[in-house]
């Protein structure tokens, strides 16, 4: 018996230990180590993911390692001086920020990428043309009337308007609330919600009177299954595009997502090589995983940030694309 | 007449049972096979020995499971080196030893109860014993002493089980033959009650390799790109990686998580055989 288990465990070492160390490519970051600590939203987690990922192909002994708790668990994590950096779906909030202060912890906050919050419907609605902002918020607001589609606008189908929308522990919930309905967490009740974007695109797709709303990169993946409705924030209708997105057009739905970083923890050559590489590469590698690039001297603004170490938060809570382009710009 | 319509009444009742049970069989069966059907169909095609040795990725063509299976694998064979000992001691002492006083009965209620508390509960307690209050970090260590509380329950419960159902005779005769306590539990009651502890801790195993919630409680990691070296370093497991693909957007990744889950099931297979294995010869040793 004994024999088999050994052999068993032989396996397990062997298949550990092999091919961990594949190429060390040569250039400064691969004699840094150490340890770098993320945590966080899980919306921003695919964009710090592909930064680990490809920062360890030049710092190879650095360990990166990201956890996902959601935004206000990452905070937990980071206002006790557990992690290096946050994951922020949202800005912080002063709750947050009190403990941190007694904590002594501080935070330089840093905008990382754009997220385009998108209404979705149905491919067979073929009556909504656009919506704006004031009918979605007769849809939404937490005393809202509009039972059919043709509460909505008239002359829309008499049929009753069945809702989706993400959970209302995510941050997305927040932010949407919080610019339609004037204040975060106030939405109506009334809809089918899910922690799952997933749940939400196949409730969408196979509900010919539904709408909902969710993430940009869920309505890129799954632009054949769902048409997205343009939306009319006061200057025109506007299609969520990485243009639209980028430079301000497709508003109020966009929003700023971002990283915290403790500054103690800059100290540490790892962690401070690797904000640097994060926002370097912040730009291209959100694309790539389904955001949109902030602009180009919002990234220079972080950086400035990093170099002189200026903590405190810049955008107040709620940042919306408009404070951050004002304040930042 | 009478009597024999009776009967045959009877036998229709008893066949109908039989019907019964066989039509709710299938059915559990139906639907396990439907769910390794749909995994096998999505997730075999990306199950090759690249998947197996690549760590995590954006892409999901680059993207590999080493990690988080390590993870799994020291994890478990942590929560079992630790939890196995423990709980079959505890209930040999329960059974064997503790006179029946009110003490033991309150014990005995307690652990009954803990198997039946949410697993998100010893999440909590891990995060403020182990985490914080021992500072073990998120290690190896914390996750699997974790989950050793959280399946201690049951293999308690089982063993207990298994050992008041070793015949009193057993141990009568062995200590009329002048045997100590000692000798009785080790040479007579523990190998009797072998198989059903063993059932027990497979119930268990499985139970602590599958479940994500006390890990994400206590901050097992998601993306995590190097292998576990020794208890303290830190982990991912295959329930947060299989999880953390579902929710992606892009199908390949959902896909990816099929594979992840195919990867599952057969580590929890080759435990379960091994467990399996074990019983065998244990009976036949008999």
């Amino acid at each position: 018996m004994n024999k088999y288990l050994a052999a068993l465990l032989g396996v397990f070492v062997v298949y550990g230990c092999s091919p961990s160390n594949e190429t060390t490519p040569a250039g400064e970051g691969s004699v840094l180590s150490g340890k770098v600590r993320l945590d966080g939203s899980s919306t921003v987690f695919p964009i710090s993911e592909a930064v680990a990922e490809e920062f360890i192909a030049v710092a190879p002994r650095v360990r990166v390692t990201v956890g996902v708790s959601g935004t206000g668990g990452g905070f937990k994590k980071f206002v006790a001086g557990e992690i290096d950096i946050n994951d922020a779906s949202r800005t912080i909030k002063p709750s947050e920020q009190e403990k941190a202060a007694a904590n002594g912890v501080g935070f330089i906050e840093l905008p990382v990428a754009f997220d385009g919050l998108s209404i979705v419907i149905n491919l067979e609605n073929d009556w909504v043309d656009q919506l704006t902002v004031a009918e979605l918020n007769a849809i939404w607001n937490p005393d809202s009337t509009v039972v059919t589609w043709a509460d909505v606008r008239e002359g829309w189908p008499e049929q009753e308007i069945r809702l989706y929308g993400p959970g209302t522990d995510s941050g997305t919930f927040d932010y949407f609330t919080k610019v339609i309905n004037g204040k975060e967490q106030a939405s109506r009740a009334d809809f089918t919600a899910s922690e799952d974007d997933n749940v939400l695109v196949q409730g969408i797709a196979g509900d010919r009177y539904s709408l909902g709303y969710f993430g940009f990169a869920y309505y890129i993946e799954n632009q054949d299954k769902l048409q997205v409705v343009p939306v009319d924030g006061g200057n025109g209708p506007v299609v969520p595009t990485l243009e639209t997105i980028n430079d301000g057009r497709y508003k109020p739905l966009s929003r700023p997502i971002f990283i915290y970083v403790n500054p103690l923890s800059l100290d540490d050559p790892a962690v401070s090589t690797f904000v640097d590489f994060y926002l370097e590469n912040a730009a291209s590698l959100a694309e790539e995983v389904g955001y949109v690039a902030l602009p180009a001297d919002i990234y220079q603004a972080a950086e400035r940030r990093i170099v002189q170490r200026e903590t405190g938060t810049a955008y107040g809570e709620g940042a919306t694309l408009s404070t951050l382009i004002g304040n930042d710009g | 007449m009478i009597a024999q319509s009776n009967l045959a009444w009877r036998h229709k009742k008893a066949m109908f049972f039989r019907c019964f049970c066989i039509g709710v069989t299938a059915f559990a069966v139906f639907i396990l096979g439907l769910l390794i059907y749909q995994v096998s169909v999505l997730g075999l095609p990306w199950l090759d020995a690249q998947f197996l040795s690549s760590f995590p990725s954006r892409f999901p063509e680059k993207a590999g499971i080493k990690s988080a299976l390590l993870g799994t694998l020291w994890l478990v064979s942590m929560t079992a080196a630790i939890a196995i000992p423990v709980g079959v001691l505890a209930s040999v002492y329960l059974e064997e030893y503790a006179r029946p006083t009110r003490l033991t009965e309150f014990i005995n209620i307690n652990i009954a109860n803990l198997a039946g508390v949410p697993s998100i509960v010893y999440g909590m307690l891990g995060l403020a014993i182990f985490v914080r209050f021992f500072q073990l970090e998120r290690s190896l260590l914390s996750g699997a002493l974790t989950m050793s509380l959280l399946i201690l329950p049951v293999i308690i419960i089982a063993a207990k089980e298994a050992i008041r159902a070793v015949p009193g005779s057993l141990r009568q005769a062995a200590f009329a033959v002048g045997a100590t306590r000692w000798q009785v539990i080790r040479a007579h009651v523990l190998p009797s009650a072998l198989p059903g502890i063993l059932t027990g801790v497979i119930l268990a195993i499985s139970r602590a390799i599958g479940e994500t919630a006390p890990l994400i409680m206590i901050g097992a990691l998601t993306y995590v790109a190097f292998v576990p070296e020794g208890p303290m370093d830190e982990f991912t497991a295959l329930p947060i990686q299989i999880f953390n693909w579902t929710s992606r957007p892009q199908e390949e990744f959902h896909e990816l998580a099929s594979a992840g889950i195919v990867v599952l099931l057969l580590v929890l297979l080759m435990m379960n055989a091994l467990a399996v294995y074990i019983r065998y010869r244990g009976t036949r040793a008999k």
